[in-house]
């Protein structure tokens, strides 16, 4: 372009230098204005989605990343007291004014039905402190001062200085505890950060076996989704249709009834059990456990994510011309070397998007495990569900989380980096 | 005429028959013999059975029924592997994932050379299509003609006795399809390698062909050099397929020997050679190529003559295409030459234009 723009004719127009309309306006100005309005119109085009996108999808999301951290109970509620707290060795329980502050926040607390909060929040820490907290806060109104005492007769835990250091930890705006706890560690006595005992160890474990299983069912969809592609991407069209509909037909029906299904067949009661059972291949004593575990999962799993690594790979191998490998036979290959060295590096692309996608889907994977998982076969989402749903503690269920997307988010890296190509779907 | 004498053909088609749904022939009962160092062109239009007849010979395809031999043996039962024939896809059909050299690479090492004899062949076989400097490029890193050349590179790297082409020229601009035509020409000739080249133009066909199979409804029509089968084709596809020609029918009135009388649909009498004809009374087409009809101007009195009126005039540079009414035909070419002394006609005029009975060919109906 340079080269071109210095050897301009005479018949270009120039002005300083540079190219410019006929009525003398610069080249790169004129051609802006032009497609100045083909760009509004393209974004208007697209805005409904994107304002629904940040509404439901990234709005939510920094929302949880923002609650994994976030910490404001304490600091709102106990104001006085972590003041009062600045002078405090850190070592035994404290001295009367702390205690003072202290007796006039839950005064104040309790008059705003605030105590409750506070008491789930600090119970998160140490498990006594909820009822330290509810029941002490019902009889300040009645304290009279010096208040150390009274409080130490109220509840037990006060004469703990672990609830006190506590108070001063978590007395701040953001916190690390979430984190902490999803990373199955605590604080220590004297507050550095230390690993749990192995047998209280529950979410890296879980972690660790979601992307086991991940990588079980990510094998095993890449093994029996490779050849259902190939065949639909080379048997004539009639035939190739009835196997894309067998492929897509898991699609169409509802989760529920697919799951039901797996129940039939899988239980100890079930087809498979009693078949085996009836041919003589096991006695009635032994029948697998095919569900409630963790083959129940991977089975029930690899089968409906089986389309997420078939569709890409057929989208792929059907643009894959067969004269790639007639060259290759012809050019002295048997077919298992043509195969091989031509048509499988051809179809990288396709396990590749497949293999991201099965992966990336299956650690985040809820229902099925809920559903047939039992204790051996659940997956982190479904310990995330719990912290949302049973246990309410939200903050640790939005740490789990944020770790979850963030793994996803360096795994989709990785690939790119590896593969260096775009997820190609369909 | 489809068997050709020789005491010893490299490739032979015997009584060959092909077809995909049981229900119609593809290619039916094909004869064929190529001899060794020829360069052979099946033409014909598309559906016409010439790349089924490749596809067999690379095997690709199984014949239904016949046999194929190379080199006097049967090749129904090699796989395609063990046929060592090199071929040229009309897609090229370079691998997208290995370079240039690797490409090349690929037969010499699925025939498990040493590296250092690899090196050195793959640089031979570069350098003979003008490709050295490309070696470590993909395949989609070049132009369309680079890859051609690449491909025939890597047909013949491994020293094929025997290359077959599909319509490798197809995807190709026209310059370049006509620098490539002598390119692989004048390979085949360097390397004496036996060549069997499948194409729709007979351009093509007839630039690089030592002789061309002319296929039409899974039957090869004729099988002659290029002069002979543009002079002399022997039915009246291969006459309207191969060149222009015109094209008038009749009714054969009377035999003489070699010649024929044939009456046409308006009553005119035309004298012509008798090829594919019978006897009178039979239907037949003539054929006659534009460059032989000719204005008369007193001094020549060929056989036939008749009167003309002028239609349409197209100057063309070299010669004027000239559509005449001729014997109750509206599109009868003529090419008149653009020469000093020829005369100037003009749309609507009525000339004499006449032909010798030996260029008007009386073939089947």
């Amino acid at each position: 372009m340079q080269q071109s723009a210095s050897e301009a004719s005479p018949n270009d127009h120039m002005r300083d230098g540079k190219l410019v309309t006929a009525d003398g306006r610069p080249l790169k100005a004129s051609l802006k204005t032009a497609e100045r309005r083909r760009k509004i119109i393209a974004f208007a085009f697209v805005s409904p989605l994107l304002l629904f996108l940040i509404v439901s999808f990234i709005v939510p999301i920094g929302q949880m990343m923002w609650r994994s951290v976030d910490n404001p109970t304490i600091i709102n509620t106990l104001p006085r007291t972590l003041e009062a707290m600045q002078d405090w060795d850190g070592q035994d329980v404290p001295d009367e004014p702390v205690f003072a502050a202290l007796r006039e926040d839950l005064a104040i607390a309790q008059e705003n039905r605030r105590v409750g909060p506070l008491a789930v929040r600090l119970n998160y820490e140490i498990s006594a402190a909820r009822g330290a907290f509810t029941r002490t806060a019902r009889t300040v109104a009645d304290m009279e001062p010096p208040y150390k005492e009274q409080f130490l007769d109220a509840h037990r835990l006060w004469g703990n200085p672990d609830i006190y250091q506590i108070i001063k930890r978590e007395g701040r705006p953001l916190t690390a505890s979430y984190y902490v706890a999803a990373t199955d560690r605590r604080y220590a006595a004297d507050g550095s950060i230390e690993m749990r005992a192995e047998h209280q160890r529950i979410y890296m474990n879980l972690f660790g076996r979601t992307f086991a299983m991940s990588a079980v069912i990510l094998v095993l969809t890449m093994l029996l989704g490779f050849p259902i592609a190939f065949w639909m991407a080379h048997l004539p069209m009639r035939y190739a249709n009835l196997l894309m509909i067998m492929v897509l037909l898991p699609f169409w029906t509802s989760l529920l009834v697919r799951t039901t299904s797996w129940i039939v067949l899988l239980q100890q009661q079930g087809v498979i059990n009693s078949s085996l059972v009836n041919l003589g291949i096991i006695d009635t004593g032994n029948r697998l456990s095919l569900m409630y575990n963790m083959t129940g999962t991977i089975i029930a799993m690899t089968h409906i994510l089986l389309p997420f690594m078939v569709l890409p790979l057929y989208s792929v191998m059907k643009t894959i011309p067969p004269s790639y490998l007639r060259a290759a036979r012809s050019l002295g290959a048997n077919n298992w070397t043509a195969f091989w060295r031509v048509y499988v590096p051809q179809t990288l692309p396709g396990i590749g998007a497949g293999g991201v996608l099965v992966f990336i889907i299956s650690i985040g994977y809820y229902i099925t495990p809920a559903l047939v998982g039992g204790q051996s076969g659940r997956m982190i989402s479904n310990m995330i569900a719990y912290h949302m749903q049973t246990s309410l503690n939200w903050g640790l269920a939005a740490a789990l989380g944020s770790m979850l997307l963030i793994s996803v988010l360096i795994l989709y890296w990785a690939y790119n980096k590896l593969v260096g190509a775009d997820i190609k779907l369909g | 005429m489809e068997h050709v004498d020789n005491s010893d053909p490299y490739v032979v088609f015997d009584r060959v028959q092909k077809t995909y749904d049981g229900e119609e022939l593809v290619v039916k009962d094909l004869n064929l013999a190529i001899d060794k160092g020829e360069f052979l062109t099946m033409l014909g239009p598309s559906g016409s059975g010439k790349t089924t007849c490749l596809m067999m010979l690379a095997g690709f395809e199984t014949a239904t029924f016949g046999e194929i031999l190379i080199d006097g043996k049967p090749i129904n039962n090699i796989p395609p592997h063990k046929r060592g024939i090199g071929m040229v896809f009309q897609n090229y059909a370079l691998f997208p994932h290995m370079t240039i050299g690797e490409n090349l690479g690929f037969p010499l090492e699925v025939r498990g050379m040493g590296k250092s004899e690899r090196e050195e062949k793959i640089k031979r076989a570069l350098a003979m299509v003008q490709m050295e400097n490309f070696i470590g490029r993909r395949p989609a890193q070049l132009s369309g003609g680079q890859q051609q050349r690449v491909a025939l590179a890597r047909a013949l790297v491994f020293e094929p006795e025997l290359v077959l082409m599909d319509e490798p020229l197809g995807a190709l601009d026209k310059n370049l399809r006509e620098s490539m035509q002598y390119e692989i020409k004048h390979l085949h000739e360097q390397l004496g390698v036996t060549v069997v080249y499948v194409t729709h133009d007979q351009t093509e066909a007839l630039t690089m062909s030592d002789r061309i199979a002319v296929f039409d409804d899974g039957r090869i029509q004729q099988l002659a050099k290029p002069a002979d089968l543009y002079e002399r084709p022997e039915n009246a596809f291969v006459a309207q397929f191969i060149g222009e020609n015109n094209k008038m029918n009749g009714t054969v009135e009377a035999v003489n020997g070699d010649y024929a009388d044939v009456k046409l649909a308006d009553g005119s009498l035309v004298k012509a050679l008798r090829v594919n004809v019978g006897d009178v009374g039979e239907r037949t087409t003539l054929s006659l190529r534009p460059e032989r009809a000719f204005m008369i101007d007193g001094k020549a009195t060929p056989e036939n003559s008749f009167e003309a009126r002028v239609e349409e005039l197209i100057y063309l540079g070299d010669h004027i295409r000239s559509r005449l009414s001729i014997c109750g035909t509206s599109d009868f070419i003529m090419k008149l030459p653009n020469a000093a002394d020829q005369h100037i006609v003009s749309e609507g005029q009525s000339i004499r234009v006449g032909w010798s009975q030996e260029d008007c060919r009386a073939l089947d109906a």
